[in-house]
């Protein structure tokens, strides 16, 4: 029964769509307030209903109704209620019906705090949001019901993928779709603004809290499975170049360039048409990384669902609204005329750079994970396009985003002076250049690109806090009262920025100065790897809820000093029955030490296939970023965004 | 109206256009055309030596089923299938194993700390042999009876994986 009421009320949430992206639109071209005024209470409803829709499939997933196709496929009663929870989004119909409910959530937020936008652009962008959720629930009602009854029914689930069945990936998702369709508001707004025919400061002070609002959650998302895939795939990698990664990785680069470029719209109302652009591609790279991973065109390690009738049917789907979109672009762009003028070397200048080399690795990035698609459609050869080519053309791109990056903050709006900005910054990149050095010397200089990526985090690093420095006048009396004051926006730059250089210094320790060792051992066995050493105690059994478990117990020195030893598991879980490999690691300041053990090789279980690695800096990495993201909460908390800021200067 | 506006929506129709394509292909199928073909010659030689390890007759000679097996010890999927290939021996498999662009100094070494699951061990220094065979990389391994292939897989092999793809084609050979 509760099913079937979740049932109607995606079906109801699914009218009332249409009724938001319909009449209101009508009545904002032709200024009929009445059916204006049906948009905000339909996208509440909406909120409502797809609400209800959601906990009805959670209800059926905790108490294991499998009469309910979707809960036998992909539940268990023996899974952790985490994982039945989780398993709502983990499959493809849950996970589509979890984006609809977002896409709610953020429609009726804007509803609500955009009550004081002028009414027509209100409506529209609650019409172009309705409109997106209008094709998700008829995908969702015509070709993936997740609430769809099997009778006889089974009595007892088919699991989850227990690869799936981590809590780093449990959220992974609901984190990722925040960002995803986070997006969707940026593009209501973009979109809403092509049919308004006006972009000004007032919309980028719209546009830049949501966009940065997704950014974050993109950010922590794309980092919560690149995190999941560094402990739990066993290989120490945390980035694969994999088509479902890179459907994620490429909105947030647009995301970021977007975040940037309508800063140059807000303060000094100019590039336009581009941000608006920037707008609808960020939002089309959301809707064709669903895509990628829902219609399986392309094959990936983390692709679930593959059906070419819902790949047609969300073609069809992204062709009307990204395609839609775009011509609208195309008919209406000359409208935004360009304000503010600058010189070829200012702030906006620095902000182009980044949005250019921004917007060039998202197509590099696309061009590479949809080339082979391509090569194979129109010649049939099938190749793939692996880490080599993404991790050349996309370093060749990152290096001089790094070095303007570096420069960016210290160069004034408008027109800068050259001369004064090298003779303040060469001091810094010459001592970042030094430390550069000093560390590819120091490393026996066994490898000169990892001194090259070190000497960029390095300068971004310096450079950040040397013009955080000057600005606050660090050095002079009452500095505290002005670091204090600084506002949150400007803050939330310099934090980020200091955690991007981070973490672009841990990536560049553990992706070049890795080891590894492979081997087998036996117990009493030792084995070293960068100073570590290891020694193969014991293994036992161990039997979880939903699986069991091989468990070895190594013994960890360093220098002489024992270290608690580190346990990691190779389960067997039963339902379905898979493999898995639970690493221990060792997370350090310096490094990690990394410990997976496999299969045995022999009839007496007494000698394992082991693999260790050392990551050096890898925790840099997820610090850096974990600083990224709190540096956009903070921005986001600045009072320009405050909505009730932004009242009181309209009415002055 | 400037032209050059337009530009977005056209690589975007370009690409939808892609996409509608590719979804009617299956890129899970990985062809080979050799299969039921017989095997393209070869002769390679021992790894790390210049004597003749085996060569395409020795595997028309063989009457039973056998199995070829790509590896290479910088091949991290290797470490993953080597322990079934060690069952498969003691199933008592004949498997001809193929180094492929390795130094044999790594072969060895690779060889001796894990074990030898090989019949006879054959290095493809240069990759003209797999190329020959229409390879895609390492592990792969043929399934091959008379000298002519039978059947391919690519990647890593499973126990799993064998049972149910591997064997029934054996089964159905041996018939």
């Amino acid at each position: 029964m509760i099913v079937e009421l979740g049932h109607y009320a995606l079906i109801l949430a699914c009218l009332l769509s249409f009724i938001q992206a319909t009449f209101p639109l009508y009545g904002a071209q032709y200024n009929q307030g009445r059916l204006m005024a049906l948009s905000s209470p339909a996208a509440y409803g909406q909120l409502f209903f797809v609400t209800i829709s959601f906990a009805s499939l959670m209800y059926a997933f905790v108490v294991s109704d499998f009469s309910v196709a979707n809960v036998a496929r992909n539940s268990h009663t023996l899974k952790p209620m985490l994982y039945k929870v989780s398993a709502v989004w983990g499959n493809h119909e849950g996970s589509i019906l979890f984006w609809a409910l977002i896409l709610a959530l953020y429609g009726a937020l804007v509803a609500f705090f955009g009550r004081k936008l002028p009414k027509t652009l209100h409506v529209r962008v609650l019409a172009i949001q309705a409109l997106v959720g209008l094709g998700f629930y008829l995908f969702l009602l015509l070709t993936s019901n997740p609430f769809e009854r099997i009778f006889p029914f089974p009595m007892e689930g088919n699991g989850l993928n227990p690869l799936l069945q981590d809590p780093g990936l449990a959220f992974h998702p609901p984190l990722l779709y925040m960002g995803y369709v986070g997006l969707s508001v940026t593009f209501s707004f973009a979109v809403g603004a092509l049919l308004e025919g006006r972009v000004d400061a007032a919309w980028a002070r719209w546009v830049r809290p949501w966009t940065l609002l997704a950014w974050c959650f993109l950010t922590a998302g794309i980092t919560l499975g690149s995190w999941w895939a560094y402990y739990e795939l066993g290989w120490g990698g945390w980035w694969f170049w994999d088509p479902v990664e890179n459907a994620s990785f490429m909105p947030w680069l647009v995301a970021t360039a977007l975040l940037h470029s309508a800063i140059v719209v807000e303060k000094r109302d100019t590039l336009k048409s581009w941000t608006i652009l920037l707008a609808i591609i960020a939002f089309s790279f959301s809707l064709l990384g669903t895509f990628i991973v829902r219609s399986g065109v392309l094959t990936s390690v983390h692709a679930f669902a593959t059906d070419p009738e819902r790949g047609v049917f969300i073609l069809i789907f992204l062709f009307i609204v990204i395609g839609g979109s775009l011509l609208l672009f195309a008919l209406r762009a000359d409208k935004m005329t360009p304000g503010g003028l600058f010189a070829p070397i200012s702030r906006e200048s620095m902000l182009v750079i980044n949005n250019l080399l921004l917007t060039v690795a998202a197509m590099v990035v696309m061009f590479g994970t949809l080339y082979p698609l391509l090569r194979d459609a129109l010649t049939g050869d099938k190749i793939t396009v692996g880490p080599p080519f993404f991790n050349i053309a996309f370093g060749l791109l990152m290096i001089p985003l790094l070095l303007v990056m570096g420069m960016g903050p210290s160069v004034s709006w408008k027109r800068a002076d050259l001369r004064g900005i090298s003779s303040r910054l060469s001091f810094v990149f010459a001592a970042s250049v030094v430390m550069a050095l000093a560390l590819f010397y120091v490393t026996s200089g066994d490898n000169f690109m990892a001194a090259v990526w070190l000497g960029l985090g390095l300068w971004v690093l310096l450079s950040t806090l040397f013009e955080w420095a000057d600005r606050v006048k660090l050095f002079k009396s009452g500095a505290l009262k002005r670091v204090l004051r600084q506002p949150r926006a400007s803050v939330g730059m310099t934090l980020g920025h200091i955690g991007f250089a981070i973490a672009v210094i841990g990536m560049a320790g553990t992706s070049f100065w890795s080891s590894e060792y492979q081997g087998i051992m036996g117990y009493g066995d030792k084995a070293t790897i960068a100073g570590y050493e290891l020694t193969l105690r014991n293994t036992d059994g161990i039997i979880g809820p939903n699986y069991t478990a091989i468990r070895a117990i190594f013994d960890v020195s360093k220098d002489g000093v024992e270290l608690s030893p580190l346990m990691p598991e190779a389960r067997v879980y039963q339902t379905p029955p898979m493999p898995t490999t639970e690493a221990a690691i060792l997370s350090r300041f310096t490094g990690d030490l990394f410990v997976v053990i496999g299969e045995t090789n022999s009839a007496e279980y007494d000698q394992w296939a082991v693999r260790l690695y050392y990551k050096p800096l890898q925790i840099w990495l997820w610090f850096g970023v974990a600083i990224m993201v709190l540096s956009g909460l903070i921005s986001l908390s600045d009072r320009r965004f405050r909505m009730g800021t932004l009242k009181s200067r309209k009415n002055k | 109206m400037k032209l050059y506006k337009f530009l977005p929506f056209v690589i975007f129709s370009v690409i939808s256009l892609a996409l509608y394509i590719g979804l009617k292909l299956n890129p899970s199928i990985i062809p080979s055309p050799l299969i039921n073909e017989p095997i393209p010659e070869f002769s390679l030689p021992v790894v790390g030596g210049e004597e003749a390890g085996f060569n395409s007759d020795d595997l028309k000679a063989e009457d039973e089923v056998i199995l070829v097996n790509f590896f290479a010890s910088w091949c991290g999927p290797c470490y993953i299938e080597h322990p079934f290939l060690m069952k498969l021996k003691e199933r008592g498999y004949k498997i001809y194993g193929v180094s492929y662009k390795d130094k044999a100094r790594a072969t060895n070494k690779f060889l001796s700390n894990l074990g030898n699951p090989y019949y006879k061990v054959a290095a493809d220094e240069d990759g003209r042999m797999a190329i020959n065979w229409g390879g895609y990389g390492v592990p792969e391994t043929y399934v091959i009876k008379n000298g002519f292939i039978q059947y391919k897989h690519v990647g890593p092999i499973h126990e799993m994986e064998f049972e149910d793809k591997v064997m029934p084609i054996i089964e159905s050979i041996d018939q």
